[in-house]
């Protein structure tokens, strides 16, 4: 990966040497090897911080719309994960795709520094990726992992190695795609029966602590201002009360990206307390390949979508209802 | 001292059941937090850090303070508290004990928070002693000793005992009713154990944090460094680290409409939130790096000011270790505190 | 017996004054009658429409006044436009009083004062110069300028006519924005009358009134030698506790409701530009 950041901090430098952009976002080295934090590099000598490794799971298109309001163009650096994202936002017009400049970049997918610690290992001082295995030192010693076993949840649901959009890429090494499971979770929960289903997301839901991480990391919650945070919406979306916050906040919003969601997986990545957040939306994508044929937000900046065009053999509502898909 | 021997430790939870109540860190799907105990609860005291902070066995998270019944004109104000049952909170950590003294000022004060007080008399804190502690931890910086945290009384555990040593009156209360389950001795064992927890505290990368130039004479100096934009670049303005920091404190106030009246409840709070500072003319803090700051300059400079140079930080790391984009208090004392710039 | 704070007391209104056009002013008592707490001038208190939301207010009325408080209240907001609504025998809930009050017995005490106000900035000044007329020996001359967008715009106009034009030593100077049928005072706004009036330096000044006013009366006086130590105002911030604990209304390590809402301008200026 050393080479591929390399070459990302070259390419950054020479874009902004020569004034084709005036803004690179990537991510920035924080006090350890495995906590980079988003940045937006201005100046050259501004990118002796920057980093690209195994951490930066971050999907930083949601940025975009805030810095892409600057003047100037602006480059970023997207996995192609954030590229679906990225195409999303441009087709809801909240990002302005001649204003953005766009560098796919290599994953091998990402690593996730609690699932390392959940291996029994702390005080952790450094991570190295060696292949499919991670090597981490702690004060108390070596321990080596096996990578499939840290990776970021939604990096285990991969949708693949290609990139949706981009202006240039710096991919160095080959990218194996992994096998497309993702809605095998998703049946999972199906078979439960009502009352299980209930149970596991009382459950989960229940150790919401309402800190809105999921809806503000999300880039298709891209409202000004969401309806959660107008006092004269009645809804205290911050009190921790055990009826409406709880069982609907999460399933709203559930309905409120659907059709939208990529399903980049960011809201379970943020989740303090680990809610597997992105099965809810999950479902809704699988519903929406079943109830109107397969479809991918963010596959394409252009086009319509299931839920916003009416085809005259579109299921019915009782149809939707019921469940009873194609 | 006292000890017991681990596999023992449910008899000790059923015993100080029996006539209060027990908050003890508890894995609910999958994640550990402070919760009631109950027989057949999987109890975790060798989690380090639990994901919300103890705070909310005094402080909760939501709580209701007064009903309004209204009649025509007429407005009946109805106290809904009940008497508060005491209760042991069991396994707190150093720094989560530092927490509650950082949050007893603030609500002990004068003028007293009534509701805090309620809750704060009727515990019974039993602390417990880090032995592994980890990388995000700088407790040792704000002078807290993780071996050796105060309390009601003082716990230590190691791989066969729990030792128990009482601190004070309310700890002898709670040792006389549990004592039928221990056994004595266990100085030897738990000075071998802070012994070595010391010498990996020693080593810990956060260990040497400079703290020095956050004072309130450089109010305004930290106040206006240009610093705080590229720090707080990133900020989502989520309330991740408001609601896990065991020392945050920030609450509202708020009316929810029952069908026999008005509840008038309290909940917490985020200064990182848009709304937090906004009026119908107006908002102080229109900028997320505005929120930012404040949250910071509040920890590291204003409560200080306020409290002789008490910190409202203590070091747990939570923040570090729960911000989704990885921004933390340590960034900001390594930025602001000059340490990046030597 | 420790006080409740956070619980309010009933209020009911006695009386309800249309003051301007977004004004009204709301005479206040308990539900037997009588004066719901004792406070000082500049002091604010908690009013509530339960269900609707509370909100922090200047106590208008002097604390001389024995028998009830005013409130003074300006319709911008979800709580105050229902509270607008209000007729007498209404009720509200009145927690309080909060914040440090003016230094009427103290600083003021035996000094000229000049009291400074643009519109309904006047409510937490009124509460002083009422305390200051009743305790009149105690206090040298007293020089009001207050002003407002139009002459229907002036709070408690009645009272100042009537009253306060008639106190000896006391001068009163009243301005609007712009020219009105029927206003025969001065007409522009209050920074530049404050410079025009040529007032005496060695005056101890409080200001209240939007932002913007502040500032440019400040630097007026300033011009015209007054010192900051002897320039008071008060600040308004979100507030939801009243006693220094749900922390928004914090100017850098001061919170507007414990510490203020009365504050020095040299102690501002030690604050960081937050407010």
């Amino acid at each position: 990966m050393r080479d591929v950041e390399q070459k990302m901090i070259e390419r950054a430098a020479a874009l902004l040497q020569n004034g084709e952009v005036a803004r690179v976002v990537g991510w920035k080295k924080g006090e350890f090897y495995f906590d980079p934090a988003p940045a937006v590099f201005e100046t050259v000598d501004e990118l002796k911080d920057f980093v690209y490794n195994g951490f930066c799971g971050a999907n930083l298109s949601k940025y975009l719309i805030k810095v892409s309001k600057n003047e100037g163009k602006t480059a970023i650096f997207m996995k192609p994960c954030d590229s679906y994202s990225f195409n999303q936002l441009v087709k809801e017009h909240r990002v302005d795709r001649e204003k953005i400049y766009v560098i796919a970049v290599e994953c091998q997918g990402k690593l996730d520094i609690e699932k390392i610690k959940a291996n029994g290992v702390t005080a952790v001082t450094n991570v190295e990726e060696n292949g499919d295995k991670v090597t981490v030192s702690s004060l108390y010693g070596e321990t080596v992992l096996d990578k499939a076993d840290v990776m970021l949840g939604k990096c285990l649901t991969c949708k693949g190695k290609t990139h949706q959009a981009k202006d240039e890429d710096i991919i160095l090494h080959e990218m194996p795609a992994p096998a497309n499971n993702r809605f095998d979770e998703v049946a999972k929960l199906e078979a439960m029966t009502e009352d299980e289903r209930f149970a596991f997301w009382k459950e989960q839901l229940q150790k919401c602590i309402r800190c809105n991480a999921c809806r503000n990391v999300c880039p298709a919650c891209s409202c000004l201002k969401c309806v959660f945070d107008n006092p004269s919406s009645g809804v205290a979306a911050k009190a921790n009360d055990d009826r409406f916050e709880e069982q609907l906040f999460h399933v709203i919003r559930a309905f409120h990206v659907s059709g939208r969601c990529t399903d980049c997986g960011e809201c379970s990545r943020v989740c303090p307390q680990n809610i597997p957040l992105h099965l809810l939306n999950r479902k809704f994508i699988k519903d929406i390949d079943g109830f109107y044929g397969e479809y991918q937000a963010g596959e394409t900046a252009e086009g319509k979508t299931p839920l916003t065009s009416y085809k005259e053999e579109d299921l019915e509502v009782s149809d939707v209802f019921k469940g009873e898909g194609k | 001292m006292f000890k017991i021997r681990k596999e023992n430790l449910n008899d000790l939870y059923a015993k100080i059941s029996e006539s209060m109540g027990l908050y003890i860190p508890i894995k609910k799907a999958g994640e550990v937090n402070y919760h009631v105990w109950g027989e057949g609860k999987e109890v975790s005291l060798e989690t380090l850090k639990t994901v919300r902070s103890p705070k909310d066995a005094f402080f909760p998270q939501t709580e209701n303070m007064m009903k309004f019944k209204t009649e025509g004109k007429n407005i009946d104000i109805i106290d809904v508290r009940d008497e508060k049952r005491p209760f042991v909170l069991f396994g707190v950590k150093a720094c989560d004990y530092k927490a509650i003294e950082v949050l007893d000022k603030v609500f002990l004060m004068d003028p007293v928070d009534t509701y805090y007080k309620a809750r704060r008399d009727a515990i019974t804190i039993v602390t417990l002693a880090c032995s592994k502690p980890e990388e995000s931890c700088f407790c040792s910086v704000f002078g807290i000793d993780a071996t050796a945290p105060c309390g009601d009384v003082t716990a230590w555990l190691d791989e066969n005992y729990l030792y128990w040593q009482a601190n004070t009156q309310k700890g002898e209360e709670l040792t006389g009713k549990v004592s039928a389950l221990f056994e004595k001795g266990g100085e030897e064992e738990v000075k071998s154990q802070q012994e070595q927890t010391k010498t990996i505290l020693a080593k810990l990368p956060f260990a040497t944090l400079d703290l020095s130039r956050f004072k309130p004479e450089n109010l305004n100096e930290l106040f206006n460094a240009p610093e705080w934009e590229s720090l707080s670049e990133a900020c989502l303005g989520c309330g991740t680290c408001t609601f896990v920091c065991p020392t945050c404190q920030c609450f509202d106030i708020r009316d929810f409409k029952t069908r026999d009246g008005v509840l008038r409840y309290r909940c917490w709070d985020s200064c990182m939130y848009s709304d937090f500072t906004l009026m119908a003319h107006g908002n102080s803090r229109t900028t997320q790096m505005q929120r930012y700051r404040q949250r910071f300059m509040h920890k590291l400079v204003y409560y200080p000011s306020q409290n002789d140079g008490l910190y409202s930080c203590v070091g747990c790391g939570r923040c570090v270790n729960k911000c989704p984009q990885r921004l933390n208090i340590v960034k900001v004392i390594n930025t602001l505190g000059g340490k990046k710039n030597d | 017996m420790i006080e409740e704070n956070l619980i309010p007391k009933v209020g009911v209104i006695t009386n309800v004054r249309k003051d301007t056009p977004d004004v009204k002013t709301f005479r206040v008592v308990g539900t037997d009658g009588k004066k719901l707490f004792k406070h000082m001038p500049g002091q604010c208190a908690m009013v509530s429409v339960p269900g609707v939301g509370e909100c922090m207010f200047s106590i208008t009325s002097s604390p001389t006044n024995e028998e009830y408080m005013e409130f003074s209240i300006k319709k911008c907001g979800c709580v105050t436009e229902v509270i607008h609504s209000m007729e007498e025998g209404s009720q509200v809930t009145v927690r309080g009083p909060y914040g440090r009050n003016f230094p009427v017995e103290e600083d003021f005490k035996g000094k000229d004062l000049l009291f400074i106000a643009g519109g309904i900035g006047l409510a937490p000044l009124r509460s002083v110069i009422n305390y200051v007329r009743h305790y009149r020996n105690n206090y040298g001359k007293v020089v009001v300028v207050y002003g407002a967008r139009s002459a229907d715009d002036l709070v408690d106009f009645e009272e100042i006519k009537t009253e306060w034009k008639n106190e000896p030593n006391f001068e009163v100077y009243l301005t609007i924005d712009r020219p009105q049928e029927g206003w025969n005072d001065h007409v522009g706004f209050v920074p530049s009358y404050v410079k025009e009036l040529g007032l005496d330096p060695n005056m101890t000044a409080v200001l209240c009134g939007p932002p913007i006013m502040i500032k440019f009366t400040l630097a007026g006086l300033l011009e015209l030698g007054f010192d900051k130590s002897r320039v008071y105002t008060t600040l308004e911030l979100r507030m939801k506790c009243g006693i220094g604990k749900c922390g928004r209304c914090n100017v850098g390590d001061k919170f507007v409701c414990k510490d203020g809402p009365v504050f020095r301008m040299d102690q501002l200026d030690e604050l960081p530009d937050e407010y």
